[in-house]
C-alpha cells in the first residue's frame, strides 16, 4: 500500500500549518482573556497579592508575551496542555478521559444518518420526480431545520416522560455494577435519544446528495445502455446508479466532523452525557479558559484525524484517486 | 415570477414574510414589557383568549415572549450571515486577486477555521469577550465565513483572467481598486447563492447558544425560551416546544425561499 503511505505522508505534512494557525489561534485567545490562571485560581482557592505574584512569577505569567507564547508553544510539544482550574488536573488527562463518549457518540449518529441517508436516498432516488421522491426531500428538508437540542429534548419528553421506554439522560446507569455486554447494553440503551437526535438532524443532507448523485447517474450512458440491454431495474437501480453515487458521499463523512462535534456539544449538555461538549460547557461556566482552548485544540486534531481516516477509505474505494501523485 | 411558481418556495416566502411583519410590529402587538406578568403562572396554551399560547413560570406571556423572540433570531442571523459573506468575499477576493505567498497563508487560515468546530469556536469566544449581541453576531461569523471564501477565491480566480481586468490593469489601475471595484462584484452572485443556508445556521446557532446561557442576557431568545422551560420539562413541556416550532419554521422558511431562488435563476440561465 505504497499510495496509502504517500497520501497519509502528504495529509500530515499539510495539516502542521493549519495546526499551526489553531495554536497561535487559541493562544491570543487566551490572551485576550481577561484574569489568568493566578486569577482563576484565586478566585476558586482563595489567596492574597504575595502568593498571586510568586504563582504569577512561577508559571511565568509575568513575562512577556513573546516569552509565554514560546512556553506555551514548548509545554504543546511535551504534550502539556496546562492545568485545569476546575478539575485541579492536567487538561489533557482530564480531556482524553471524556474524549471516548463523544467519539461513541459522534460515530453511532454518523452511522443512523449515513446509513438511513443513504438508504433512503437510494430509496428517493430509484424515482426522481415521484410522489415519495418529493415527500422525501421536503421531509428531510425540514428535519434539517430542526434545532438539535430542541429535538433530544421532544424525544425526552415523548420517550423517558410520557412513555418511560428510556432513560432520561447519562451514559449509563450510575452505580448499577453491570459488567461486559451488560454494561454495553446499558450504554446502547441510554444512547439511543442522544443518538437519535444528533443522527437525525444530519440524515437530509445524505439523503440529499445521495439522491443528486442518483438523479444524475440516471442520464448516463452506460445506465441508458444497461435499460437497452434489458437489465431488471432492481439491478440497475443498485448495481449501477446507487453505487456510483455512494462514493462523493463518503467524502462528506470528513467535511461533516466538525460539524458533528459541535453539535453534540450542544446534545450531550441536553442529555448529561459526559463527553467533550459537556466537558466544554463546565470549562466556559467555571471560567476556565485554559481547559475550553485545550478542548479547541483536541477537537481541532481530531477532525484533522477524521479526514485523514476518510481519505484512506476513500482512495481505496477509488483507485484513481492518489494513483499518479508518485512523481510529484 | 418563476420564484413564486413552485408552492415550497411560496411557503417558504409566506413564512419569512409572516416572520418579518411580525418581527417588525413586535412593539405595536405587544407594547408592554414582555418580561411583565401578565397572568397567573403556567397557563396552559388554548385555554384563555388574551393569553393563547398561555404563560410560563413566572406568569409571563408566552406569545409576546415568541414574537419579542422572533426580533433576536431574525436580527441575528441576518448579520451573522451579512457579516460572514462580507469577510469571506474580501479574504477570497484578496487571496485569488493577489495570489502567492498571501493565498497560501489565508488559505491555510482558512483550512484552520474550518477544521474547528465552529460551534465550539462561537462558544470560546463567546465565553471569553463575554455575551452581547455584537459579539454573538461576530462570533457565529466567525465559524461561517469559509464557505464564502473559499467560493469567491474560485470566482475570484476563473474573473482574474478575462480581458476588462487586463484593461484595468492596462490603465494603470491599482491592484486592490482592480479587485474590490472591478473582480468583486462579479464574483458575488455565487457567494450569495450561499446566503439561505448562511442565515439557517446562524440562527441555529444562536438558538443553541442562548440555549447554554450564552445569548445577550438583555434579550429575549428562543433558545433562552427553550432552556428556561426545560427546567419544568416534565410539567410544562410546551414551555419548550413552542419557541423550538418557531426555529423550526424560521429555519425551514429560510430553507425554502433559497432553494426557490436557486431554482428560479437555474430556470433562467436555462432558457436563456
Amino acid at each position: 500500500m505504497n499510495r496509502a503511505l504517500r497520501l497519509i505522508r502528504r495529509r500530515l505534512i499539510a495539516s502542521i500549518p493549519v495546526l499551526a494557525i489553531v495554536v497561535l489561534g487559541t493562544f491570543f485567545l487566551l490572551e485576550a482573556a481577561p484574569g489568568d490562571a493566578v486569577d482563576a485560581y484565586a478566585a476558586s482557592l482563595g489567596g492574597d497579592a504575595g502568593l498571586n505574584a510568586d504563582l504569577r512569577a512561577q508559571w511565568g505569567l509575568d513575562q512577556s508575551i513573546w516569552a509565554r507564547l514560546g512556553a506555551y508553544l514548548y509545554a504543546l510539544a511535551h504534550l502539556d496542555l496546562g492545568r485545569s482550574v476546575i478539575f485541579s488536573r492536567p487538561n489533557l488527562e482530564v480531556i482524553l478521559e471524556r474524549l471516548p463518549n463523544t467519539l461513541l457518540l459522534m460515530g453511532s449518529a454518523t452511522a443512523l444518518s449515513f446509513g438511513l441517508g443513504s438508504l433512503l436516498g437510494i430509496w428517493a432516488g430509484a424515482k426522481p420526480g415521484s410522489l415519495r421522491d418529493r415527500v422525501l426531500s421536503v421531509g428531510s428538508l425540514a428535519l434539517y431545520a430542526v434545532p438539535g437540542f430542541w429535538l433530544g429534548l421532544v424525544l425526552i419528553v415523548i420517550f423517558s416522560v410520557q412513555l418511560r421506554w428510556l432513560p432520561l439522560s447519562g451514559i449509563e446507569t450510575i452505580a448499577s455494577g453491570k459488567q461486559g455486554l451488560a454494561r454495553a447494553g446499558d450504554i446502547a440503551v441510554h444512547l439511543i435519544l442522544p443518538v437519535g437526535a444528533l443522527g437525525l438532524i444530519y440524515l437530509a443532507l445524505y439523503l440529499r446528495m445521495m439522491r443528486a448523485g442518483m438523479t444524475e447517474a440516471w442520464r448516463t450512458d452506460y445506465v441508458l445502455a444497461g435499460r437497452a440491454r434489458g437489465i431488471p431495474r432492481q439491478r440497475i437501480v443498485l448495481r449501477h446508479v446507487a453505487r456510483n453515487a455512494l462514493t462523493p458521499l463518503v467524502t462528506m463523512l470528513g467535511v461533516q466532523s466538525a460539524a458533528m462535534l459541535g453539535g453534540s456539544v450542544v446534545i450531550e449538555s441536553v442529555f448529561s452525557i459526559p463527553g467533550l461538549g459537556r466537558l466544554a460547557q463546565e470549562a466556559v461556566a467555571g471560567r476556565d479558559t485554559p481547559l475550553l482552548l485545550g478542548i479547541i485544540l483536541i477537537s481541532a486534531v481530531v477532525v484533522i484525524l477524521i479526514n485523514l481516516i476518510v481519505d484512506l477509505a476513500y482512495a481505496l474505494l477509488d483507485p484513481r484517486v492518489g494513483a499518479s501523485e508518485g512523481q510529484s | 415570477m418563476t420564484l413564486l411558481r413552485t408552492p415550497t418556495a411560496l411557503l417558504g416566502f409566506a413564512i419569512l414574510f409572516a416572520l418579518a411583519l411580525v418581527a417588525l410590529l413586535a412593539p405595536l402587538l405587544f407594547p408592554a414589557d414582555p418580561l411583565s406578568i401578565a397572568g397567573p403562572a403556567l397557563l396552559r396554551p388554548f385555554q384563555d383568549a388574551s393569553l393563547p399560547l398561555g404563560t410560563d413560570r413566572l406568569g409571563r406571556d408566552v406569545l409576546a415572549e415568541l414574537v419579542h423572540g422572533a426580533r433576536t433570531s431574525l436580527l441575528v442571523g441576518l448579520a451573522a450571515a451579512a457579516t460572514s459573506i462580507i469577510i469571506g468575499s474580501v479574504v477570497g477576493t484578496l487571496a485569488g486577486f493577489l495570489g502567492g505567498i498571501l493565498d497560501e497563508v489565508l488559505m491555510r487560515v482558512t483550512d484552520a477555521f474550518q477544521t474547528v468546530p465552529g460551534f465550539l469556536l462561537a462558544l470560546a469566544f463567546v465565553s471569553v469577550v463575554g455575551p452581547s449581541l455584537p459579539v454573538v453576531v461576530f462570533a457565529i461569523a466567525l465559524g461561517a465565513w469559509t464557505g464564502p471564501a473559499r467560493v469567491a477565491r474560485a470566482e475570484v480566480l476563473s474573473i482574474r483572467e478575462r480581458d476588462y481586468v487586463a484593461g484595468a490593469r492596462a490603465i494603470g489601475m491599482h491592484p486592490l481598486k482592480i479587485a474590490f471595484r472591478e473582480v468583486l462584484p462579479n464574483a458575488l452572485p455565487p457567494v450569495l447563492a450561499l446566503s439561505s443556508v448562511i442565515v439557517a445556521a446562524a440562527v441555529l446557532t444562536e438558538a443553541a447558544l442562548s440555549f447554554l446561557g450564552l445569548g445577550d442576557p438583555n434579550r429575549i431568545t428562543w433558545g433562552g425560551m427553550i432552556a428556561e422551560g426545560r427546567t419544568i420539562l416534565r410539567f410544562a413541556p410546551y414551555l419548550s416546544i413552542i419557541p423550538g416550532i418557531a426555529l423550526v419554521l424560521t429555519v425551514l422558511g429560510v430553507y425554502l425561499a433559497g432553494e426557490g431562488v436557486v431554482e428560479a435563476s437555474a430556470a433562467r440561465k436555462v432558457r436563456a
